[in-house]
């Protein structure tokens, strides 16, 4: 089953090349349209693009960052309190 | 005309009494009938209080209507009806009647037109919605249920305190907007943001719907939150900390989804950042950000419960509901991958789905406004939202590995429900014109415009690049993140056993102090008065004669000296 096309390397290539024909379109589209900015920033060239990665990204490592504190085995809370069930 | 006697809420209430009685196709029949005739009812009514009259000396509207609670009325109703189909072939006898007493009462909420209406119902929906965690028949699903119930009687106890604080001061129960100028307004806030699922108390809601059961959790993803986002649209409006409560939970619920294993609790964080956006909405105020709000509340109700629908069919095909043991589904479940899709594109808010119509009028209020902050914060989550449920959730369910596992779809109810939202998903997103006639203002906005479409496209595809690109950082391990529920899951039970055996030790203390000084009381007693001591022995006559003698010489000395 692991033949369907979804996965086969092949296809995987292609998907990707197809999703970066797309953003690179999205980008150029962008001096296609008559945009009305609140602010300065939404002027600066390809915005959403960069805009869109660099918050993702720091998201992520934001939330990588935060699990060194925070981050327990799922069990944590069962240990506690399956006594009292 | 019927709407003038019927209550929308009473009924489906009414119904979900009636369906702890009824079996088969007569369960069918009133499960799917009843919240249509609400959604006729309240589409029906005219505007203004339909009921009054005066309780406990107190002026009340038990029925009234308006653009906003029409709006939240409706998509209510619609929801009963979508969740009752999805949950026909629910086994448990308790689910459904309790779904309904549920949906019910958070019809009277939004159209109560006075506080003690809207407190009674309130209380009702805690009650529904703790009922149907209860019913997924599981020793953990009883625990969060209680913890669930402490947590909505606690945010219940201080918006009746702040009720009953505002009618003492104003001596009216009227409903209509407040300022933070009093104690009681700020309680009765402070009420409405716990069940909202704001901090510090967010952790309620990932702790305790997940915990529901494959049908539990649609209905318990649309009510509770989405009557905290009408009663702050109500009484709130413009209040500008609500702007950074709503970007707390915006990004609260991103950064803890991208963490989450379990695919129910992803789809609860997200619950709790798109509320976020709604929240942030209320703050800024406008007639376009408060229109925003609304809407979104509106669509985010039929996409979350179209994504715990397909969540809710992967559960109930495998029983598993951790990404590391999913993965691969779209083979055997297409149709239940593409749902999920949709409600995920939605989500997201895609051009062509419903959550780009109204998600963008919230950005354009921000912009308007020239509130360049919370313009750039609420740009990074809309990028966020596709990363944490957009791509995230359907690529570890459906996608990523093969896990071997090969389940069927569900059965015809469950994919009927799908099919139905899934619909409403891309319809909304493409005629919204019905939707933006419902909303409370007219601003004549306008979604589709080319710098709009390509803007959201960018930043949403190049959010979908961060996630491939940034894919061994997502990678699921078997763990949890702790959250402010640690500090009454874990700090208050250690902190109560510590104080206990404290007590017991300073208990053994205090007893030993006082047997010592009984003993050494009980001695000293013993040697003066015991039968041997200087008080109890016989004395002999002439020292006592000696004694009286002393003692009649010294009065003399006494008297005459």
């Amino acid at each position: 089953m692991s033949d369907h096309w979804l996965v086969r390397p092949s296809s995987i290539r292609l998907l990707w090349r197809v999703f970066i024909a797309v953003l690179a379109l999205t980008v150029v589209a962008e001096f296609l349209v008559a945009h009305h900015p609140h602010f300065r920033i939404e002027s600066v060239a390809g915005f959403g693009a960069w805009y869109g990665f660099l918050a993702c990204a720091g998201m992520i490592v934001f939330a990588k960052g935060l699990a060194l504190f925070l981050k327990r085995p799922d069990t944590y809370y069962e240990d506690g309190e399956s006594r009292d069930g | 005309m019927a709407s003038a006697w019927l209550h929308p809420g009473l009924l489906v209430i009414a119904a979900g009494l009636a369906l702890a009685l009824l079996r088969g196709p007569a369960r069918a029949a009133v499960a799917l009938a009843a919240p249509l005739v609400a959604l006729g009812v309240v589409l029906d009514a005219p505007a203004g209080a339909a009921w009054s009259g005066t309780w406990l000396g107190l002026q009340v509207q038990p029925l009234a209507y308006d653009a906003l609670s029409r709006l939240f009325a409706v998509i209510f109703a619609i929801m009963a009806f979508a969740g009752g189909l999805y949950a026909l072939n629910q086994k448990s006898r308790l689910e459904l009647p309790a779904a309904f007493v549920y949906a019910g009462s958070a019809i009277g909420a939004v159209l109560a037109g006075d506080l003690v209406t809207l407190f009674v119902c309130w209380e009702l929906m805690a009650v529904g919605s703790t009922l149907v965690i209860w019913s997924a028949g599981t020793a953990p699903a009883y625990r969060a249920s209680m913890r669930y119930l402490a947590i909505h009687l606690l945010g219940g106890v201080l918006l009746f305190a702040g009720i009953a604080g505002h009618v003492a001061a104003t001596g009216s129960t009227g409903f209509e907007r407040m300022a933070l100028d009093a104690p009681a307004h700020w309680l009765i806030l402070a009420g409405f943001l716990v069940n909202a699922g704001a901090p510090p108390l967010s952790a309620w809601l990932p702790d305790a719907y997940p915990e529901a059961s494959w049908s539990g959790m649609v209905f318990l993803s649309a009510f509770t939150t989405k009557t905290a986002v009408y009663v702050l649209l109500r009484g709130f409006p413009g209040t500008e900390l609500l702007v950074w409560v709503g970007l707390f939970m915006v990004f609260y619920g991103i950064v803890y989804a991208l963490l989450e294993n379990d695919m129910r609790r992803i789809l609860a964080y997200s619950i709790v950042n798109q509320v976020g956006f709604m929240v942030t909405g209320i703050g800024i105020g406008t007639e376009m950000a408060l229109n925003g709000a609304a809407a979104h509340a509106f669509t985010h109700i039929i996409y979350k419960a179209l994504l715990l629908m397909s969540a809710g069919s992967v559960l109930y095909a495998t029983q598993k509901r951790k990404c590391t043991d999913l993965g691969g589904l779209f083979r055997t479940m297409p149709l239940t991958a593409a749902c999920g899709t949709i409600g995920a594109l939605a989500i997201s808010s895609f051009p062509l789905t419903s959550g780009f119509v109204s998600k963008s009028m919230i950005s354009q209020a921000a912009g308007d406004e020239h509130l360049l902050w919370v313009w750039l914060a609420l740009a990074a989550a809309t990028a966020g939202v596709f990363l944490h449920a957009g791509i995230k959730f359907p690529w570890f369910v459906f996608f990523q590995k093969d896990s071997g596992l090969r389940p069927d779809e569900p059965p015809l109810n469950m994919r009927l429900a799908m099919l139905l939202f899934a619909a409403l998903c891309i319809g909304l997103g493409i005629f919204y014109q019905p939707l933006y006639a419902l909303l409370p203002f007219s601003t004549g906005f306008v979604p589709y415009t080319g710098s709009h479409v390509v803007v959201q496209l960018e930043l949403l595809l190049f959010s979908g690049l961060a996630f491939f690109v940034m894919l061994p950082m997502l990678r699921r391990t078997l763990t949890i993140t702790l959250d402010a529920d640690w500090f009454y899951r874990r700090l208050a039970p250690v902190l109560v056993t510590a104080g206990f055996l404290a007590l017991r030790a300073m208990g053994r203390t205090l007893a030993m102090a006082r047997d010592g000084g009984m003993r050494r009381i009980g001695a000293a007693a013993l040697a003066l008065h015991g039968p041997q001591a200087l008080f109890a022995r016989t004395w002999t006559t002439g020292g006592m004669v000696l004694w009286a003698a002393l003692l009649l010489a010294g009065y003399l000395l006494v008297v005459y000296a």
